[in-house]
């Protein structure tokens, strides 16, 4: 019996699921993080940094998930402001410059709602994110570690390729945001997750996430060295791939792999009812 | 034809119907204009030839997209693209195709935006309006398909866009792929600019969430109408946050002008003359400059 989503938000929601923190060692060697966005501050939310993987250097960006309530009033609980996209973007050009393939980490429950994220432009910061990887020279690879959410998670998410972990979620608004705003009643949060159809298999249905890397059983917190010698595995595949595609291809490629992405009908008068 | 017949019927005679009004005057709803913001009553003529701006405190009410396009566009040049597209229901929403069913019928739209071409003052352009009546413009597949189609086109028609934004973001009862509208209308902006083609912006009210994070905010000039919402999170999403109530003018067009997110605040009654000198002011340069001119 398959895992419904809301079993898959308890095992990501558990207490030890390991976070980028724990993943960047086992996955990278020689990391270097680099900090700021050279306008305005560093975002701790988002982590940024070159490592090598296989003896090629990556620039790695993830949302970062705080392991206790210390760490994650540190990373705002994985919630960025602009500057974190910003931040994110800068490191991503400078990727492009040394044609170093773009590694995204996702885990964020969303970008942050609050005085300074607007004061300071959220919605530019994430907008000119989807605007420009659109068109980063490089290739791009994104992950969802455990929880996707909303355009928070989409800054980090326009690339060559979408890998799912086996129990991440991806979803427009957080379950207990749509319940809240389309039944008026967050507690209906398990019901929202198990129709909004946000399971890795559900976005591989829709053709929005390519594969979906294996967790050990029960999650990922069991073994989190086996969970992490999956996602090097699969990095450590998918680059070669990706480095091979002349860069005109692979924009093309890119901006097509979300064109395709709609579902509607353009027939005449026809009403569905 | 019929069905109008029938259906002004009924108007005229709910309207000669005596409503039951305690001691209150009974004001026939198409005469006169009550503004929701400075509470004045004005003549509707007023409030109509002004375009919905109250005369009394320059309120601007929200226009539908069909309005809009008649006060922007010079008479009979609008070109309507992909008039029939509808969505579908892809994350088998309870209600949805039926909430979208019942809007087509109120609205006369098929979704929540009008897309399509016509001139400016004599300045050819892509224009699209959003709606707010349909589930407040929020974008799903269809809209995220058709202003991606607007630029396509206008990238290969070489004409500047103009895009009147008004959305309460992504809809919801589309899941996942209304998401990805944003990242596929932003790789369409990208593309149309890469060409050298102007794209100019105008937030009206309210323009926030996923549209804000995406091609609304990725224009090379973004105008706003006075005291337009413009922002990404809703008010009570962040008042819920941070435990404590926003100030008034909190994401309002002029917080957005001041924080450096838009270039130019306008009035409705000067809004054709700003975009057709802005249309006229990029007729060289870029995508026009020389060797390409037979685009």
């Amino acid at each position: 019996m398959a895992k419904t989503a809301w079993d898959r938000m308890q095992i990501i929601r558990e207490k030890n699921r390991p976070t980028v923190r724990d993943y960047l060692p086992l996955v990278f060697e020689n990391f270097i993080e680099l900090h700021g966005d050279r306008f305005y501050g560093d975002d701790a939310a988002i982590l940024g940094g070159i490592g090598t993987l296989d003896g090629q250097p990556v620039t790695v960006l993830a949302q970062v998930k705080g392991r206790d309530l210390k760490e994650n009033q540190q990373t705002n609980f994985s919630m960025p402001h602009p500057e974190g996209y910003r931040k994110a973007l800068r490191l991503a050009k400078q990727a492009e410059k040394f044609h170093r393939p773009v590694v995204c980490l996702i885990d964020t429950p969303g970008a942050f709602c609050g005085i300074g994220a607007e004061e300071r432009g959220q919605g530019e910061a994430i907008a000119r994110n989807l605007m420009e990887f659109m068109q980063l020279e490089t290739p791009v690879i994104s992950i969802v570690l455990g929880e996707g959410g909303s355009g928070g998670a989409l800054a980090l998410g326009v690339c060559d390729e979408l890998a799912m972990m086996q129990n991440a979620i991806y979803s427009v608004i957080s379950p207990r945001g749509f319940a809240s705003i389309l039944w008026k009643d967050p507690s209906r949060e398990k019901e929202a997750a198990n129709i909004m159809r946000i399971t890795a298999e559900d976005l591989v249905e829709f053709g929005v996430a390519e594969t979906i890397i294996p967790e050990p059983d029960g999650g990922a917190h069991i073994d989190p060295e086996a969970a992490a010698e999956a996602i090097r595995q699969y990095i450590s595949e998918t680059i070669p791939k990706y480095m091979k595609i002349p860069i005109a291809k692979l924009l093309e490629n890119r901006y097509y792999k979300f064109r395709k992405v709609g579902v509607f009908t353009e027939q005449k008068g026809v009403n569905p009812l | 034809m019929l069905e109008d017949l029938f259906s002004k019927v009924k108007t005229r005679a709910s309207y000669d119907k005596p409503r039951a009004q305690k001691g209150k005057m009974s004001i026939p709803e198409n005469l006169m204009f009550k503004c929701p913001r400075c509470g004045k009553v004005e003549f509707m003529d007023a409030f109509l030839l002004g375009n919905k701006v109250c005369p009394n405190c320059g309120y601007h009410a929200r226009l539908t997209a069909q309005e809009r396009i008649e006060q922007i566009a010079d008479n009979f040049t609008f070109i309507e693209y992909d008039k029939h597209m509808k969505s579908l229901d892809p994350i088998d929403f309870p209600g949805y195709p039926e909430k979208v069913y019942h809007l087509r019928r109120k609205t006369g739209l098929r979704d929540a935006v009008i897309t399509g071409e016509c001139t400016v003052m004599g300045s050819p352009c892509a224009i699209g309006v959003m709606d707010t009546r349909f589930m407040m413009a929020s974008m799903g597949s269809v809209v995220g398909e058709k202003i991606t189609r607007l630029f396509e086109q206008a990238e290969s028609r070489r004409l500047p866009v103009v895009l009147f934004t008004a959305s309460g973001g992504a809809r919801m009862q589309e899941g996942i792929i209304s998401l990805m509208q944003m990242a596929k209308t932003s790789g369409a902006v990208g593309r149309h600019s890469k060409q050298g083609l102007l794209y100019i912006t105008v937030l009206t009210d309210p323009t926030t969430g996923g549209v804000t994070a995406s091609f609304a905010s990725l224009g090379d000039i973004i105008i706003a109408e006075p005291k337009t919402l413009v922002g990404f999170a809703g008010r009570r999403v962040i008042e819920g946050t941070i435990k404590q109530r926003l100030p008034e003018d909190f994401q309002s067009a002029e917080f957005a002008q001041e924080h450096g997110f838009v270039d130019l605040i306008v009035e409705r009654s000067a809004m054709r003359k700003t975009i057709s000198q802005l249309l006229k002011l990029h007729q060289t340069g870029g995508a026009n400059n020389g060797k390409d001119s037979l685009g």
